[in-house]
């Protein structure tokens, strides 16, 4: 269930607006993410449910990955997406507002239970629980580490400050707790961890800056709003020519004086053991480089 | 099956349709009104559509428009299956 794979950027798209979900692929985003839940206006959430579903069918998004976000269970809505979105199997689904392990498992209950009805095996579309509450930040290793179908953790800024009453500020220093112990707990769980959006579309520099924190902090990926901020974001996440190089190097010698029964060695005089490699062998997985 | 209250979905926004149902007196059958930017090109092919999807929840005594603003197959049938099951009392939403 864990395979790699990039998720720099995933850009949400209004599960209402056919324009933009038909045009979803085009923008080189890693991952569309179809929002059925706070897009959607309470009125709409039927029509939304119906137009994601018709064109999942039929849209090409290219190579990024296809998620929903659907309604949260305790709604009237989070059944009937489940009902319809389950069958189609999108590359994932990203639950809201998770709290606990309990409710992942009473949601992955209801999940096995529609693919069960539609003969649909049970590891093939992954979930992706979103952290946006005081108590899913509590709760956020075990809801990480207990499931194989969760093989990413997000956390929602906005949400988060909602239910801690306070104002989400552009430096996010309300949630920089909570930004780090979710990354501890993605790490300690071996799953990829997704930052919230930047909600000014207009500030490149402010996103700059954001993306290069939440990188330098362990996130993975960052979650955004519009196709401008993807470029960005890739940028920040992408290793740069130099990195891909050095990566090569330290693994190349590393296979060759592991053959030598050499477990430690240098390179330009500085000390190479199993972290460094395992550091460049990430990095080379994100460039997509194979040592052969 | 037959519209027990008025309905309506999708939008007037570009690559979107929007669709209105109205419930008709005892024995109208069915009344269609399809206007489209890409009428000429697709009119045909709408108007189809249409059809089998009122076909497929055997509607009537019905009055629909559609106004189409370059609207794919796949949002056509999403925004007539949303006004339908709003129609029939299934779904809520608009109106």
């Amino acid at each position: 269930m864990k395979t790699f794979r990039n998720r720099r950027t995933m850009l949400y798209i209004p599960g209402n607006n056919p324009a933009m979900i038909q045009q979803g692929g085009i923008y080189g985003a890693d991952s569309i993410l179809l929002d059925l839940e706070d897009a959607v206006a309470l009125n709409q959430k039927d029509a939304a449910r119906t137009l994601v579903r018709n064109m999942i069918r039929v849209t090409d998004f290219y190579d990024a990955e296809v998620c929903v976000r659907i309604n949260h269970l305790s709604t009237p809505f989070g059944l009937a997406d489940l009902e319809e979105i389950v069958p189609l199997q999108p590359s994932a689904l990203r639950y809201p507002k998770t709290e606990s392990a309990e409710e992942v498992a009473e949601l992955l209950a209801i999940i096995e239970k529609i693919e069960d009805k539609h003969h649909l095996p049970h590891d093939r579309m992954t979930l992706h629980a979103m952290i946006e509450t005081a108590m899913g930040v509590q709760n956020v290793f075990s809801i990480a580490s207990k499931f194989s179908r969760i093989d990413a953790i997000t956390i929602g800024g906005q949400d988060l400050t909602a239910d801690m009453n306070i104002v989400y500020t552009a430096d996010g220093a309300g949630i920089d707790f909570a930004r780090k112990r979710i990354v501890m707990a993605a790490k300690a769980s071996h799953i990829d961890v997704i930052d919230t959006v930047f909600p000014d579309v207009n500030d490149e520099e402010g996103l700059r800056k954001e993306t290069e924190y939440a990188k330098r902090i362990g996130f993975t990926g960052k979650a955004v709003i519009n196709p401008r901020q993807i470029d960005v974001v890739h940028d920040v996440f992408s290793p740069t020519e130099e990195e891909i190089r050095k990566a090569y190097r330290i693994v190349k010698e590393f296979r060759t004086n592991s053959k030598a029964g050499i477990g430690v060695f240098a390179i330009d005089g500085k000390m190479v053991d199993a972290p460094i490699v395992a550091r460049a062998e990430y990095l080379l997985r994100l460039a997509n480089v194979i040592i052969e | 099956m037959k519209p027990i209250t008025p309905a309506q979905s999708g939008t007037f926004e570009s690559s979107d349709v929007i669709v209105l149902i109205e419930p008709m007196p005892k024995n109208s059958g069915r009344k269609i009104e399809i206007s489209s930017t890409v009428m000429q090109q697709f009119g045909a092919s709408f108007q189809q559509i249409v059809s089998d999807m009122l076909d497929q929840y055997d509607m009537t005594d019905i009055h629909l428009i559609a106004k189409d603003k370059g609207a794919l197959e796949p949002t056509i049938k999403a925004r007539l299956e949303t006004a339908i099951k709003r129609s029939l009392g299934q779904q809520e939403g608009t109106l």
